[in-house]
């Protein structure tokens, strides 16, 4: 007999079409600037010409005399506005140092773009024209610009710190004192690089825009901003601000891309809030794209000083790491502890004994702040790995496929517990690795390279890998507790069945581009059994989603996402207990599929949730002590990070005449265990890999010594468009979590994290028959066609 | 982003844009296509106070055979030279060079001739009818001129056209079946070449520009006297730079460029030698 199942299979893991697309294609969705309030003035703000200065005057009053402005402002006039300095939510030690941070400069600016003056006028043209009307006088000091000078204390940036070093976070590991240096001293192999993490701008599509609106009644404030974080804004604005947090409503409306860089509190929204305040009327600034590249923070800016030690077998025995970071001008929001996310990922995905040393010192310079951007430390570490394991390779003479086998925590070893103690949950590398290779076909490149790389080849090929696993789904809280951050990791999510079977899911993420409204409909079209287009998703508004800590660090699926599940099977259990009574059956005789309940062995004594939302609405007939109505709230903390993991190969022709690296092929092999929608994985694989790619070969912030940025606009600083990115081949491994009920492991950063070394290794790899052993990021066909010249002056 | 205040007016011809521009003096410009013009204004490095609007001149919008040259209207899109069948018979390394101008947005909006009056050292056109010893065609209140390619070009973002003249047509001699190369190198293909090299070799003639290698396009005759002279497509390229001044950016610094001219110069004439 043939059994045939009609029911629908789940849309869990179909590639079904982002219900966010069309507005977004059609430019029907509404971002903050397309906001049209009535009355609003416009902020314009005046910034440094200078890396660092002292303000001697400020002198508004012109400005304040041009028709249509209504206010102008220097940083001391509204020094009493601020209940507390702008927030630093992550002190990384005890003793670190932290300047005080006012949204406007009064004393002294500290990078090129540091706000010192501002403008409220009717229209934004007359708000920018009026700041040059502003006479700042400023006595002009040494910029800080190099990370070592830095250091040096040469030039101290902040005076009342006494020193350009904040912190220095160690790595303690007990029990392990002298195994370093031991492992050291026995090692067969040692490698020792200096590695450079440029300065990245974000560059997101949509610069940040803002509008402040207080409500007409009850002294509310409503805060429209381009932000990633409406939750943790909530907070700190009120709390800088000194306005009872009930009374502070953040709205994050369309949001086009972060990348890290909206998640933060800025100056201008600070300002909006108080000034709206101030003056009992709407505030709006819209950021240029040239203010972007100065005002919104940067990512990187590291030097890292990495050591391997091996065995005979190039097994590795230890190692140890040093890193100056660059946290510019003042900390943001959470600028110390981004070198610290990535300070447990530096022996990779290699099974090393309990020696590691891990050290970073976070250093002011007089240049834009950093903080947050795309994968957030775990680049940087993942880069400084691969690359070393590829110096290693090379130096043993043997593949660094090969070399990497050797080194790679087996599939049996999982649950692994790493001597940072931390738990890796799951993975498989071995298998993602030689997919990868079979994808990429690795040993027909190796053999096409030993007949084209010949001597005086000017076109030559090169292959390379990063094989790479990160901690995100950040996180749980205790663990956060644990590395002096400021809030917790847990995610928030209420399920609310509507009296005709229509559900709100109510989500604490806050989704810029990621498509959440389209996969959190998916999760609750499974969980419940009906169609995703039943479900809507409400976010982003602290109003309607109060409770939320908001989308950063590859955690909205892994947090949020559970969650939402969660609160799925509450609904449910409550469900079958009104199906239960209403059926006459006990509980445990119920099936729940389909969307229905069941009576198990009698298949006509059925009642769908249709049915059972709507008794939980009129209430008539429920059991006895149960609530109406069906909705359920989860507030879930992530027991363990979600570990993802993959192998990217990425082939190369380097044209050693003009230094044009070209990218032949790009093979991503991703494993972020179960997936909810292959297309918005893909999507989100193919833009992390355009972005660490972009790091490898296109973007740098660069700087003059005086510390003016060179390349703020969009046709210096470069941004590859679709025409300038390789086609990427994604092939995927599903190691599950067993962490989370959904099996998942966070994907938004994975490509970046293992982009870059991927393609680092690749140039690398073409040039070494020439003697090129590495060459700064970004391998430009100026730096590239430089470090072929040094190699060979140097052999000749 | 925001330009400063600016007064427009919009030409229905090219004697009542000049008319124009007389009135308004030395604070108006002609706006073509907007694609140099608009972003110097965005960025404040430029504030004409009066803009004359001359796109909706279509009557300087063509492409002619004129026999030995082809005529075309100064206002004619980078898109149509691109695609123009005229110019892909007689004359393609125009043509090729204008399918690498900016993206197919700018390829739509700009145009040639205001590629050419912007006078930018660093854009392909200007150094490709330079290299094919092209004629442009002004015109001012007391009537046209002709000025030939290699007069035109002053210095940085400086041409030979006055204030009060605009310019109306290029002619490019047909190339009668020489072979040719254009080759640009930029990180980014929507970029501007980093140096580019626009080429042609028919006989014993030849013609070779350099895109940004000096605040001019530069004409490199001593690569064509070398070539003329026997000298191999190798030992020619070794001349690229003899008259180029290039300077130092983001991208190259003065050595680089040199040496890439070198490279692209051998690449070009190869290709055009075959």
């Amino acid at each position: 007999m043939t059994v045939t199942d009609d029911r629908p299979a789940s849309v869990l893991g179909t590639r079904l079409l982002r219900r966010e697309d069309p507005a977004l294609l059609t430019g029907e969705a509404k971002y903050a600037n397309d906001l049209n309030i009535p009355g609003a003035l416009h902020l314009a703000v005046l910034r440094s010409p200078y890396a660092h200065a002292k303000i001697l005057s400020v002198d508004v009053s012109a400005a304040a005399e041009l028709p249509g402005v209504v206010a102008a402002y220097s940083g001391a006039d509204l020094a009493g506005l601020w209940a507390s300095p702008m927030p630093s939510a992550w002190a990384v030690t005890t003793d670190m140092k932290n300047p005080a941070h006012y949204p406007l400069a009064s004393t002294k600016a500290c990078y090129v773009g540091d706000g010192v003056a501002c403008v409220l006028a009717t229209s934004e043209t007359i708000a920018r024209d009026a700041l040059e009307l502003i006479d700042v006088q400023y006595e002009p000091l040494p910029a800080v610009v190099d990370l070592e000078d830095a250091l040096s204390d040469r030039v101290v940036i902040h005076d009342e710190l006494g020193t350009n070093s904040s912190y220095t976070w160690d790595l303690k590991i007990e029990g392990t004192e002298g195994q370093v240096a031991q492992a050291f001293a026995d090692a067969a192999y040692t490698v020792s690089e200096r590695f450079i993490q440029q300065r990245l701008i974000p560059m997101a599509m949509e610069p940040r825009a803002i509008v402040a609106v207080p409500q007409p009644f009850g002294g509310d404030m409503t805060l429209y901003s381009s932000t990633q974080i409406p939750h943790i804004l909530k907070v700190m604005t009120a709390l800088t601000l000194g306005i009872p947090e009930h009374q502070m409503r953040v709205v994050a409306p369309a949001v086009g891309g972060g990348f890290g860089s909206k998640l933060d509190v800025y100056a201008e929204e600070l300002l909006c809030v108080a000034l709206a305040r101030k003056h009992k009327v709407p505030v709006r600034w819209n950021e240029e794209r040239g203010e972007n590249a100065v005002a919104t923070i940067h990512g990187r800016g590291q030097i890292q000083y990495v050591e391997l030690a091996a065995d005979a077998t190039g097994k590795l025995t230890a190692v140890r790491v040093r890193i100056v970071a660059d946290m510019g001008g003042y900390q943001q929001l959470i600028t110390a502890g981004i070198p610290i996310l990535g300070a447990f990922l530096y022996a990779g995905v290699y099974d090393i004994p309990h020696a590691y040393d891990f050290s970073c010192t976070g250093v002011y310079t007089t240049l834009t702040p950093t903080d947050a951007y795309r994968g957030a430390g775990r680049p940087e570490a993942t880069y400084a790995i691969e690359r070393a394991m590829d110096v290693l390779a090379d130096q043993m003479g043997i593949d660094p496929m090969d070399l990497r086998k050797r080194n790679f925590i087996a599939k049996e070893q999982f649950p692994y517990t790493a001597f940072t103690g931390l738990v890796y949950d799951s993975g498989d590398y071995l298998k993602a690795a030689e997919l990868a290779a079979e994808m990429a076909d690795y040993t027909g490149i190796r053999a096409k390279q030993t007949t084209q790389n010949v001597p005086g080849a000017t076109k030559r090929i090169g292959i390379g890998q990063a094989s790479y696993f990160e901690m995100c789904g950040l996180a749980p809280s205790r663990v956060l507790a644990s590395l002096n951050y400021s809030a917790g990791g847990w995610e928030s999510a209420t399920v609310r069945v509507l009296p005709t079977n229509k559900v709100q899911v109510v989500s604490g993420t806050a989704p810029h581009g990621q498509g959440h409204e389209t996969a959190w409909s998916m999760i609750v079209a499974d969980r419940l059994g009906i169609s995703p287009d039943d479900v809507d998703v409400l976010h982003s508004d602290t109003a309607i989603a109060p409770l939320g800590l908001d989308t950063y660090g590859s955690r909205s699926l892994p947090v949020g996402g559970v969650a939402i599940a969660m609160a799925c099977d509450k609904v449910i259990d409550k469900a079958k207990k009104i199906a239960a009574h209403q059926l006459e059956a006990n509980e445990d005789d119920l099936d729940f599929a389909g969307g229905s309940f069941t009576v198990k062995g009698s298949p006509d004594r059925t009642m769908p949730l249709a049915a059972i939302a709507f008794e939980a609405f009129t209430a008539h007939n429920l059991p006895d002590g149960l609530e109406p109505n069906l909705e359920a709230q989860v507030t879930y903390d992530p027991p363990n990070f979600s570990w993802p993991f993959g192998t990217h190969i990425c082939t190369v022709e380097v044209d050693t005449e003009t230094g044009n690296v070209e990218v032949l092929q790009y093979v991503a092999v991703d494993d972020c265990g179960n997936q909810v929608n292959p297309l918005i994985v893909e999507g989100q694989v193919h833009g992390g890999v355009v972005q660490g790619l972009a790091q490898a070969l296109y973007e740098e912030a660069v700087y003059d010594t005086d510390g003016n940025l060179k390349n703020a606009s969009l046709a210096e600083y470069l941004v590859p468009a679709a025409s300038d990115v390789p086609n990427i081949t994604l092939g995927h491994t599903i190691t599950p979590s067993p962490t989370n009920p959904l099996g998942v492991k966070g994907i938004g950063e994975a490509g970046t994290i293992g982009a870059a070394p991927a393609v680092m290794n690749a140039v690398i790899d073409a040039l070494s028959g020439l003697g090129v052993t590495d060459m700064p990021m970004p391998a430009s066909p100026h730096n590239v066609w430089k470090a072929i010249q040094a190699a060979q002056g140097a052999s000749k | 982003m925001i330009p400063a205040a600016f007064d427009y007016v919009r030409a229905g011809s090219a004697a009542e844009a000049i008319s124009l521009i007389g009135e308004h003096g030395d604070e108006a410009k002609f706006l073509a296509g907007g694609h140099s013009l608009l972003p110097l204004m965005k960025l404040r490095l430029a504030a004409p106070s009066v803009l004359v609007d001359i796109g909706r001149v279509s009557d300087l919008s063509y492409i002619r055979d004129a026999g030995d040259h082809i005529a075309i209207g100064a206002l004619t899109r980078h898109m149509d030279v691109e695609n123009s069948a005229v110019l892909k018979e007689h004359a393609p390394l125009l043509a090729h060079a204008a399918s690498h101008v900016g993206d197919p947005q700018v390829r739509h909006r700009g145009t040639i001739g205001g590629s050419i009056a912007h006078a930018d050292s660093a854009s392909d056109l200007p150094a490709t009818t330079l290299a094919l010893g092209a004629t442009y065609v002004a015109q001012g209140p007391n009537g046209t001129r002709e000025i030939a390619a290699t007069d035109f070009y002053h210095g940085f973002l400086q041409s030979a056209l006055a204030a009060d003249e605009m310019l109306t047509e290029i002619r490019v001699p047909k190339m009668q079946g020489a072979g040719w190369s254009f080759q640009k190198f930029n990180r980014r293909a929507q970029d501007w070449a980093i140096v580019g090299v626009a080429a042609w070799r028919r006989n014993g003639d030849s013609g070779v520009a350099l895109v940004n290698m000096g605040s001019t396009p530069i004409l490199a005759t001593s690569v064509a006297s070398a070539l003329a002279g026997g000298a191999s497509v190798s030992e020619a390229a070794q001349l690229a730079a003899a008259e180029a001044e290039p300077q130092n950016d983001l991208n190259a610094s003065q050595e680089y460029r040199v040496h890439l001219a070198k490279v692209l110069v051998r690449r070009a004439l190869e290709e055009a030698s075959k």
